[in-house]
């Protein structure tokens, strides 16, 4: 057996995969979902998001476009946070066990 | 100030040259970045001259529009971190040709890989040095051609020189200036509206021609399938800029390259926000202010912003003096030079690292080039390509160079994109399909600027209304083309190449995700 084999059947690799491509491609469908729907507002609707908020001249099209923003930022987050404490430890534990 | 500038980057050029020895030296810097610096650096690639100046411009003259594109541009950097920064760095060396042809016909697929990374970086390279031409000419009042030369000159310099090393960190410095610079412009405007976004708005659509429009979706986005098709250009050209995926080499590991976008991202959406409020403040500020505008436009027009000096990238630039006086006007200037140098550095450096490394050292040498050779040859593609660029932006001085950053994104998401994420994650990927779905891919999204109305109608003078392809840009149809291609040729290929192909992928896919065997941090 090759060594890519055998880590092939390591159970650590085989959960490793398995969640990082779960959450991987999760969160890759949330943001094409939401950058999507914001597109097809602005095509579709643009005069909903022209709608003002309470008095003002502030339309809702504002903080939804910025929460576009920060949800890229906050998706990206999510995934390092989730890369950094489950994925690494996997990692080590799959290569230190070859060394 | 602009002075200053030169001649510090010249001697982090002079440092770095003693320091750039062997190939992964100026490929890669010797993998020895941090995940900060590198995500300093990776901001500082896509905040370029054309996003600060063009989108603060866009925001001027139409408002709400300008979001549209900045969000556009983001939101490529969440699929980049989550589907291709780690197994990047993981399966690579230098460049993004070393992953798409990993298991794949080596001498073919580099060659396409390297063309469809060439003629991005051309197209976003002409567009640029355009771009710096005319905004050297307005700010130092240069003639054209010397702006031109100028650039091109310094960005020989720093890249023959100092390798990735210089050209990080004119990228890094560049990039904190930049950052600074925005956030003092930005902060000074919402100052003046006692920090509430509401009368900023407030004023802006009293004074502005459009009114009340400019908070909400305008001209810009001409039919709901333009609209799709220019987001599927913005969201994947990102994850097929090869300028940008080469950053993923110079740190030490997958985890320092999944973290370096992660800051990127936040810079970058930052940076967005930032002159989303600019192109405010320069509604409010500059197009009431008479010293911003010209006489004889304003005369005819009766409209503010139309009659800005220089036209609407100017808005930044003219804010910067509104709100900090000559200072800051030198500061911001300098900032938008060091811009353009930093970009097309970037540019030459991937450019010419697709020569030397993909062309050169793996196709023609076979994988067996001398380190030094190769390190040579790419210094003579940087010169090469520097004088590319010189000519070019010379003879396309007068032409409308707006869509070729368009076309830039529409080849790297229709080329670059679909080959790298089906080599990464998909088994039954042949050569065979790789080479001809990446062809179509690339030739679809030419002929699909081409005949779009941006092209068709604009630069080549056609009759309005006669573009023969109505989107503004062709991803929508080009990806599809390329996906669909690559799918159908590699599961008909019966070829012995492509059973090689295939048991490739197994081994492939536990470097990808582990990391075993990729190349290291000093030694690449």
């Amino acid at each position: 057996m090759n060594t890519y084999e055998k880590i092939e059947q390591d159970p650590d690799y085989q959960e490793l995969v398995r969640r990082r491509s779960s959450l991987g491609w999760t969160l890759s469908a949330i943001m094409l979902i939401v950058y999507f729907g914001f597109i097809l507002l602005v095509a579709y609707a643009p005069h909903l998001l022209g709608t003002p908020i309470s008095a003002g001249v502030t339309t809702i099209g504002i903080p939804i476009g910025l929460l576009v923003i920060v949800s890229a930022f906050l998706l990206t987050g999510i995934y390092v946070s989730k890369a950094n404490s489950k994925y690494d430890p996997l990692i080590r534990k799959i290569v230190g066990a070859r060394r | 100030m602009f002075m200053g500038f030169v001649s510090l980057t010249l001697a982090i050029t002079y440092w770095a040259s003693k320091r750039t020895v062997s190939a992964a030296d100026f490929y890669s810097a010797g993998g020895g970045i941090s995940a900060g610096q590198n995500g300093l650096a990776i901001a500082g690639d896509y905040m370029s001259a054309a996003s600060f100046l063009g989108i603060s411009g866009l925001v001027y003259t139409s408002g709400y529009d300008g979001l549209i594109y900045s969000v556009g541009w983001l939101v490529g950097w969440p699929v980049v971190t989550f589907l291709i920064a780690e197994q990047l760095r993981n399966l690579g060396k230098f460049t993004f040709a070393d992953v798409a042809s990993f298991r794949l016909g080596q001498t073919r697929i580099r060659i396409l890989a390297a063309c469809g990374s060439l003629v991005t970086v051309a197209f976003y390279l002409i567009a640029q040095m355009v771009g710096a031409g005319k905004l050297i000419q307005l700010l130092f009042g240069l003639d054209y051609w010397m702006a031109v030369i100028l650039v091109g000159g310094l960005m020989m310099i720093y890249v023959t020189f100092g390798g990735m090393k210089a050209t990080t960190w004119v990228q890094i410095i560049k990039a904190v200036l930049l950052l600074f610079g925005a956030t003092f412009m930005a902060g000074a405007v919402l100052y003046k509206f006692g920090f509430s976004p509401e009368a900023l708005f407030a004023k802006a659509t009293e004074v502005h021609p459009k009114k009340l429009a400019i908070m909400e979706p305008g001209s810009l986005i001409s039919n709901p399938l333009s609209a799709i098709s220019l987001g599927l250009a913005l969201m994947f050209g990102t994850a097929g800029l090869p300028h940008i995926l080469m950053r993923f080499f110079t740190v030490k590991d997958a985890q320092a390259a999944r973290k370096s976008v992660f800051y990127a991202t936040g810079f970058i959406g930052y940076f967005y926000i930032l002159t989303f409020i600019i192109g405010f403040g320069a509604i409010t500020l500059v197009s009431t202010d008479l010293a911003f505008l010209d006489a004889g436009i304003l005369e005819k027009t009766k409209s503010g912003i139309a009659a800005i000096r220089g036209g609407s990238n100017m808005a930044a630039i003219h804010l910067a003096d509104a709100v900090g006086g000559n200072l800051f006007l030198g500061f911001i200037s300098a900032v938008a030079f060091a811009t353009i140098l930093a970009v097309v550095s970037g540019l030459a450096l991937a450019g010419a690292s697709s020569i030397s490394h993909d062309i050169y050292a793996m196709v023609v040498k076979g994988g067996h080039a001398n380190e030094q050779d190769e390190v040579r040859v790419s210094k003579i593609a940087t010169l090469f390509l520097g004088v590319l660029a010189i000519v070019l932006g010379i003879i396309f001085e007068n032409q409308n160079v707006a869509f070729m950053v368009g076309l830039a994104f529409a080849i790297a998401a229709s080329c670059n994109f679909p080959m790298l994420v089906m080599s990464i994650f998909w088994k039954n990927l042949t050569t065979r399909g790789a080479l001809i779905g990446g062809l179509l891919g690339l030739a679809s999204a030419v002929v699909g600027v081409i005949l779009s109305p941006a092209v068709w109608e604009v630069t080549l003078g056609f009759a309005k209304g006669s573009a023969p392809i109505k989107l503004d840009n062709p991803a929508l149809f080009s990806m599809a083309i390329a996906f669909v291609s690559i799918w159908l040729i590699s599961v008909l290929d019966r070829s012995a190449r492509a059973d090689t192909d295939r048991d490739g992928f197994d081994a492939q896919f536990v470097r990808s995700q582990t990391g075993i065997g990729a190349a290291s941090a000093t030694s690449h």
